[in-house]
C-alpha cells in the first residue's frame, strides 16, 4: 500500500476493484465503514461477481474478467475528455510535461520493437525521454509538444470510448458511466479516493499494467499522497509483505535492491548502472545512495570477510544468466527433469501453483523434497491416491519426502509486516507442539551441516557459503530480536556526518535510519528501508502508542512504518507546490512551516528543502515527478494495452482484432508445453475465475474444525440463467474441466453472477472458490488448481489464476 | 450466569419476582447494512461457548450451518434480492440467532420451572438442569430458535453471553465482529446508535431504512437495522410481525396454571408424564401431531442425523 489500512477512514470514496476486501480482508474492511461513517464516503465495487464487498456497496458494476485495462483505459479517456484531472497536481507532480524520443510508437496493438520470435521487446531505448545536453530530460510545460507525455497519453487512450470499453467488458455502459462519474469527482483538489485492490489485479497476464492502468488513473486525480488516497495492494498473506521486502524473489537482494544479471561481471558497473543521476535539475533521485545500501547489506552478510579489496564480495553474489528463477520457470525445470531436490518452505505448489498436473508430475521427478511447515500438506503428501481427489500411482513416484514440522507465527516471537508497511512485533503466545521447530533452527542447522562439509571436502565455489558471517550468540539458533537488529543496522566503525563531520554514531551502535548507511564499510544493514526499526532506543516495532493528535489516523507511535517510521508514501504530494496542504481542513499530512516540512505524518520528503526549490514528491524517481509513461520500466510497453487473457471466451481481441499477435499479452512468457495446453471457448465457453472465501485462509485453515464447519464443502458459483439453461439446481454436483482435467463439486447457483454481452456474445461465469484438498478436517475436495492454466504476468510471472476457460456440466 | 436477583421471570414459577435492585436493559444492535457475512460471529460464539458442530455439506448456499442447532447458536442467512424499485441486486445478510424478547414466548410456554429465566438486562436465558427436553419452547418462540440436542435433549440457543454480560463484558460476537455492524449496550443507546445508522442509510436511498424491535413480543434485547425495515421477511424470513403463538397463550392462560395447581406435591416422574402428555394435546387438536419423542425432534434440524464421513448419495 502507498498508504495503510488505517488511513481508508479519510477517503471520500473508495473503488474496490481487483479485489474483495470485505471477504478477503475482513477486519482491514473495516476502515471502510470508518470511511463512510466520517466522510460520508461512498462505495463503488467492480468485480465480475456481486461479492461480500458489493453486498455493502454503494454502486455496484459488473466486468468482465481480464478487461480491467479496458475499463480504467476508458476512464482515462473520460477524465482527459470532460477536463476532471487535478490540473496543478498533474503538471507539477507527473510527467505530462515530459518530451517522449521519437521513435517510440505504437501501431496495432504493439508498440515499437517487437520481436515476436522472442515474445518480447528486446530493444526499449525508444520508450525513453529526450534528453538535452546537461542530461536532463526535455519538458514542455505548455503540453503543446506532440509527443510530450500528455498528448501521447491522451492519444492512446483516445480509443478507449464508452462504447468500445463497454464491448469489451460486458458493463452496462450506463452503469459504467455512473462509476466513472463518481470516480471523477475526485479530482477536485483536496478530495480522495482509495484504490483497493488485491489479487484480483495481480494474478492476470497482464497484472502488473492493470495496477498501472490504476496508479495512473490515481494520479491524474492528484490521489496520490494524499491521506485517503492511495494505490493500495491488499496482500495476500499476513508477511508477504515482508517477504518482497526482503527480497525474498530470485531476482531481489534484500530492499529491493537487485541481484547482478551475468553480463555484469564488474562491480563498479553494476553499483554506476542503480546509482540513479537526477533527470532535472534540483532533484533528489534517492537511489543516488544505491551503492552505501548495497555495501551494508554485504558486511551484514559477510561482516570482515568483505572488503573494499574484493568488492565487498561481489563475485560471491550469484549472478543471473535469466530474468529470474521465480517458480514457474523453477517448476518447469523441475517437469524437464532439470531439478534435483527442492526446499519447500511455508508453500503448498501444488495445491497453490497452476495446473496441478504439471506440478505434480515435476515433483515426481525429483530425487528429494523437503518439506517445512506447520500443517501436513498436500505437497508432502503428492505421492498419496487419496481416490478422486488425488489419483496418482504411487508405486510409481520415486521422490523421497522429508517433513519437518515447523512452527507457526505465534509459536514464535518475531514481527509481521502488514500491507500498509507496518512492521509490529509479535511475542510468542504458545510452545511448538511436538518435534516443530522454528523455521531458523532447521535453516541454521542445514547452514552449519552444509559448512563443515564443505570444510572438510571442499567444492566448487564454496567462498560465498564459507564466507558468511554468523555472529549470534547461539549459531544453532539465532533469535528473532538478533536478525531483527541486524536489519536495522549497526555502526561498525563511528558514523560521521558528510558535511558537518560531526559524530552521528558510535562504533557498535544501532543505526538510528538508512540516512547514516555509508559505502566504506563502516555500517553493516540487513535490509536498507527497515533501517530505523531497532535503534539504540529498543524495538520500534514493538511500539503501541495509538495516540492520534491530528485526528488523521497516522498513528506514529503504534509500531513502525518502513520507509523512516511514514505512513504515506510520496506524502510530499499531499501538499500544493507551494506546501500547503490541498485540504487544509480534513487531509493535512505534511506542510512546509516556513522553515521545515512537519505535520501529522514523517514527510517523505528531503524536510529541508523550501517549495521554491521545486524538488518534486516522487523522491525515487531520477524525475522527480511520477510516471504516467513507465519509460522502459515494464516488459509490455510504457502505457497499458487491453489484452485478452490467454484463455479468452470471445477468441479476439477487439481493440486489435486483425492482428493475432496482440490478442493476449505478448510480451508474456509462454512455455511450450503450456501453450498447447490452453483452451479455446468452443470446447470451454465460460470465463472462469478463482478466489478465496472469508471462511478460510488458503488451503491452512481446512485443517481447522471451526473453519471447517464455517464452509465445509467445496462449491463453485454458477449464474441463475446459465444454470437454468443447463439444468442444475443449487447444491447438486457439478463437473468443471479445462483444457488441463477437471473438478466436480457443488453448484450454489445465484442471482449474483449475471450474464454479461461481450463483443456481440453472451458470456458467463464460473466462480471457483480454492480453498480444499485432500488433507485437514473440512471434507475432502479437488484441488482448484488442477484447472487453472501455467502462465504468468509478462513483469512478475504472477499466474493468471483469475481468467480462463471451463466447461461446465452436471456430474 | 447472571446473580438470582436478577431474574425477573421465571418459567412455570408463580413466586414473587425479586425486585430490590435497579438494573438497566440491555441490547445487542445488528446493523444488516454494515454486516459482511464473515461468520466470525459463529466462530467466536462457538469458541467462547465450547460448542464444536458437525463438520456438515453445501446445499448449495453460502449459509453454513444451514441453520441454528443445538451447537450453533448462532448463523449467518443469505438472502438474493433484486429490489424491484431500484433495479439493484442487493444481498441481504442477517444473522440469526435468539431475539431475548421482552415478552419471552418460550419462557411463558416452558413447564418446567427455572429452566427459562429472564433477567432483569433482559436477557433470556436456558438453565439446562431444569431443562425436561419437551420442546415447548420451540412451539412457543415466534423466531424458531430453540433446538434440541441430540446428546442430552435438552434445548439450547444464544445466552447473549449472560456470563460475559454479568461481569461488564461484551458477548463475544460483538468482540469480534470485524466492521462493527454488531454492538451492545444500554438499549437506550443502542436505539439512539441505531437512529443514526437509519438516517445514513435513508441519505444513501433507502428511503424505508429502520430499526426492528417488534412490538408483538414486547420488543426484543436483539434489534436490527433494516434496509428494508417494511419488509423484514426479505431478510431470509424474519417475522414481518411476530408474535406468540396462540397456542401458548392457551397453554399458559388455561392449562398451565392448571397444571401447576396439579403438580403441588406430585413426584417428579409424575410431572414427566403430565407435560409430555398434556401439551401435545393441544398440538393435536391442530395438526394431529404424532404423540410421542419424535413431535420435538421432527421440528429440530440438529437432530437431523448427518455424519461428514458419510458418502454423499
Amino acid at each position: 500500500m502507498t498508504n495503510h489500512w488505517s488511513d481508508i477512514q479519510n477517503a471520500d470514496l473508495v473503488l474496490i476493484m481487483g479485489g474483495n476486501a470485505a471477504e478477503a480482508h475482513p477486519c482491514g474492511f473495516k476502515w471502510v465503514t470508518e470511511a463512510k461513517a466520517r466522510n460520508k464516503a461512498r462505495l463503488v465495487v467492480v468485480d465480475p461477481r456481486f461479492t461480500r464487498s458489493a453486498s455493502v456497496a454503494d454502486l455496484y458494476a459488473p466486468i468482465r474478467t481480464g478487461t480491467d485495462i479496458a475499463f480504467l483505459g476508458g476512464l482515462i479517456n473520460y477524465l482527459l475528455e470532460n477536463d476532471k484531472i487535478q490540473h496543478e497536481y498533474v503538471v507539477n507532480y507527473t510527467d505530462v510535461a515530459f518530451i517522449v524520443k521519437e521513435g517510440f510508437g505504437f501501431e496495432d496493438g504493439l508498440f515499437n520493437g517487437y520481436d515476436a520470435d522472442k515474445r518480447s521487446y528486446p530493444d526499449k531505448t525508444a520508450w525513453g525521454y529526450e534528453l538535452d545536453e546537461d542530461g536532463f530530460a526535455r519538458v514542455d510545460k505548455s503540453l503543446s509538444h506532440p509527443r510530450c507525455v500528455y498528448n501521447l497519453l491522451k492519444q492512446h487512450y483516445s480509443r478507449y470510448t464508452p462504447e468500445v470499453v463497454s464491448n469489451i467488458c460486458g458493463t452496462p455502459q450506463d452503469r459504467m458511466l455512473q462509476v466513472w462519474e463518481a470516480i471523477a469527482e475526485t479530482s477536485a483538489p483536496g478530495k480522495a479516493m482509495t484504490v483497493m485492490y488485491a489479487l484480483g489485479w495481480t494474478q492476470h497476464s497482464t497484472g502488473s499494467q492493470m495496477i498501472r492502468t490504476g496508479a495512473m488513473v490515481q494520479l491524474l486525480l492528484g490521489n496520490i499522497g494524499m491521506p485517503g488516497g492511495g494505490m493500495n495492494a491488499l496482500r495476500g498473506h499476513s508477511n508477504i509483505q515482508g517477504l518482497t521486502d526482503l527480497g525474498l524473489l530470485s531476482n531481489l537482494l534484500p530492499g529491493y535492491l537487485t541481484l547482478p544479471l551475468e553480463a555484469e561481471q564488474d562491480y563498479a558497473a553494476y553499483i554506476a548502472k542503480r546509482t540513479a543521476k537526477p533527470l532535472r535539475p534540483g532533484q533528489l533521485s534517492y537511489w543516488q545512495h544505491y551503492e552505501k545500501f548495497h555495501v551494508s547489506l554485504m558486511k551484514a552478510w559477510y561482516g570482515k570477510n568483505a572488503t573494499a579489496e574484493n568488492n565487498w564480495g561481489y563475485d560471491w553474489l550469484p549472478k543471473l544468466d535469466i530474468p529470474g528463477y521465480d517458480v514457474l520457470k523453477v517448476f518447469d525445470m523441475m517437469y524437464q527433469g532439470q531439478v534435483n531436490g527442492y526446499f519447500c518452505q511455508g508453500f503448498n505448489p501444488i495445491a497453490s501453483f497452476p495446473n496441478k498436473a504439471k506440478v505434480s508430475a515435476a515433483l515426481a521427478k525429483l530425487k528429494y523434497l523437503v518439506i517445512m511447515d506447520p500443517l501436513a500438506t498436500e505437497t508432502s503428501e503428492f505421492w498419496r491416491n487419496a481416490g478422486e481427489y488425488n489419483d496418482v500411482d504411487t508405486a510409481a513416484i520415486q521422490t523421497t519426502v522429508f517433513r519437518l514440522p515447523t512452527s507457526c507465527f505465534a509459536e514464535e516471537n518475531g514481527s509481521l509486516v502488514n500491507s500498509g508497511r507496518w512492521l509490529q512485533w509479535h511475542w510468542k503466545a504458545a510452545e511448538p507442539p511436538g518435534q516443530a521447530q522454528t523455521d531458523v533452527v532447521i535453516m541454521g542447522g542445514l547452514f552449519h551441516r552444509l559448512r563443515e562439509l564443505y570444510r572438510k571436502e571442499g567444492g566448487a565455489y564454496a567462498e560465498p557459503l564459507l564466507n558468511i558471517d554468523w555472529a549470534y550468540r547461539q549459531p544453532e539458533e539465532p533469535t528473532a530480536e538478533e536478525i531483527a537488529q541486524e536489519y536495522n543496522g549497526k555502526a561498525l566503525g563511528d558514523v560521521f556526518d558528510l558535511q558537518s563531520g560531526a559524530q552521528l554514531a558510535k562504533a557498535g551502535e544501532q543505526l538510528s535510519g538508512f540516512g547514516l548507511l555509508r559505502a566504506d564499510g563502516s555500517t553493516s544493514c540487513g535490509c536498507w528501508i527497515f533501517s530505523g526499526s531497532w535503534t539504540q532506543a529498543g524495538n520500534q516495532m514493538a511500539r503501541r502508542d495509538n495516540a492520534d493528535p491530528y485526528g488523521m489516523g497516522q498513528t506514529l507511535g503504534w509500531a513502525w512504518s518502513w520507509p523512516a517510521n511514514r505512513r504515506i508514501l510520496y506524502n510530499r504530494a499531499s501538499a500544493d507546490p507551494a506546501g500547503n496542504p490541498w485540504n487544509p481542513e480534513k487531509k493535512r499530512l505534511v506542510w512546509w512551516d516556513g522553515g521545515k516540512w512537519g505535520g501529522t505524518d514523517v514527510p517523505d520528503f528531503k524536510v529541508d528543502s523550501p517549495p521554491a526549490d521545486g524538488m518534486n514528491p516522487f523522491i525515487m524517481n531520477p524525475e522527480g515527478v511520477a510516471r504516467l509513461f513507465a519509460i522502459d520500466k515494464m516488459n509490455e510497453g510504457p502505457f497499458p494495452e487491453h489484452y485478452e487473457p490467454f484463455e479468452t471466451p470471445i477468441g479476439r481481441n477487439p481493440m486489435h482484432p486483425d492482428n493475432p499477435q496482440a490478442i493476449s499479452n505478448p510480451a508474456a512468457r509462454v512455455f511450450k508445453n503450456d501453450m498447447e495446453l490452453f483452451g479455446t471457448a468452443k470446447e470451454f465457453p465460460y470465463a472462469a475465475t478463482t478466489y478465496r472465501l472469508t471462511e478460510h485462509f488458503h488451503f491452512w485453515t481446512k485443517h481447522c474444525r471451526l473453519n471447517a464447519i464455517t464452509q465445509p464443502e467445496q462449491f463453485v458459483e454458477i449464474g441463475e440463467v446459465l444454470a437454468n439453461e443447463l439444468g442444475i439446481k443449487a447444491g447438486e454436483r457439478v463437473k468443471v474441466s479445462s483444457n488441463r482435467g477437471y473438478i466436480k463439486a457443488v453448484a450454489v447457483v445465484t442471482k449474483r453472477i449475471k450474464p454479461l454481452t461481450v463483443d456481440g456474445q453472451t458470456v458467463h461465469h464460473i466462480g471457483i472458490p480454492l480453498h480444499w484438498g485432500f488433507a485437514g478436517v473440512a471434507r475432502n475436495g479437488y484441488l482448484t488448481n488442477t484447472l487453472t492454466p501455467f502462465v504468468g504476468d509478462a513483469n512478475t510471472q504472477t499466474p493468471e489464476f483469475k481468467s480462463f476457460l471451463v466447461n461446465v456440466e452436471k456430474a | 450466569m447472571m446473580a438470582t436477583q436478577d431474574v425477573i421471570a421465571r418459567s412455570a414459577t408463580t413466586t414473587e419476582r425479586p425486585s430490590i435492585r435497579e438494573i438497566g436493559e440491555v441490547a445487542k444492535l445488528i446493523d444488516t447494512s454494515k454486516c459482511i457475512g464473515c461468520k466470525a460471529c459463529q466462530v467466536a460464539c462457538s469458541e467462547w461457548n465450547d460448542l464444536r458442530d458437525e463438520v456438515g455439506t453445501s446445499a448449495g448456499t453460502y449459509d453454513n450451518p444451514i441453520d441454528l442447532t443445538a451447537q450453533s447458536w448462532t448463523v449467518m442467512k443469505f438472502a438474493e434480492y433484486e429490489n424491484p424499485g431500484s433495479g439493484n441486486l442487493e444481498w441481504l445478510i442477517r444473522k440469526d440467532g435468539c431475539m431475548h424478547c421482552a415478552d419471552p414466548g418460550c419462557l411463558k410456554a416452558c413447564p418446567s420451572p427455572g429452566a427459562i429465566v429472564k433477567y432483569a438486562n433482559g436477557i433470556v436465558d436456558f438453565n439446562q438442569d431444569h431443562c425436561i427436553g419437551c420442546g415447548y419452547c420451540i412451539t412457543g418462540c415466534p423466531f424458531d430458535i430453540p433446538r434440541i440436542s441430540e446428546k442430552d435433549k435438552k434445548a439450547y440457543k444464544c445466552t447473549l453471553c449472560s456470563d460475559r454480560v454479568s461481569v461488564g463484558l461484551e458477548p463475544a460476537c460483538v468482540k469480534t465482529c470485524p466492521t462493527g455492524a454488531i454492538v451492545f449496550g444500554s438499549k437506550a443507546d443502542m436505539k439512539e446508535h441505531a437512529a443514526g445508522r437509519i438516517a445514513d442509510l435513508k441519505e444513501r436511498g433507502f428511503d424505508q431504512a429502520g430499526l426492528y424491535d417488534p412490538d408483538g413480543v414486547g420488543g426484543t434485547h436483539v434489534m436490527y437495522v433494516l434496509h428494508h425495515a417494511d419488509q423484514p421477511s426479505l431478510y431470509s424470513a424474519l417475522p414481518d410481525e411476530p408474535t406468540i403463538s396462540p397456542l401458548v397463550s392457551l397453554w399458559k392462560g388455561v392449562t398451565k396454571p392448571l397444571a401447576l395447581l396439579g403438580m403441588g406435591a406430585a413426584v417428579l416422574a409424575g410431572f414427566f408424564h403430565y407435560t409430555r402428555v398434556g401439551p401435545v394435546r393441544v398440538e393435536e387438536e391442530q395438526e394431529n401431531a404424532e404423540l410421542s419423542e419424535p413431535v420435538v425432534h421432527q421440528v429440530d434440524p440438529s437432530v437431523h442425523v448427518v455424519d461428514p464421513k458419510e458418502p454423499r448419495p
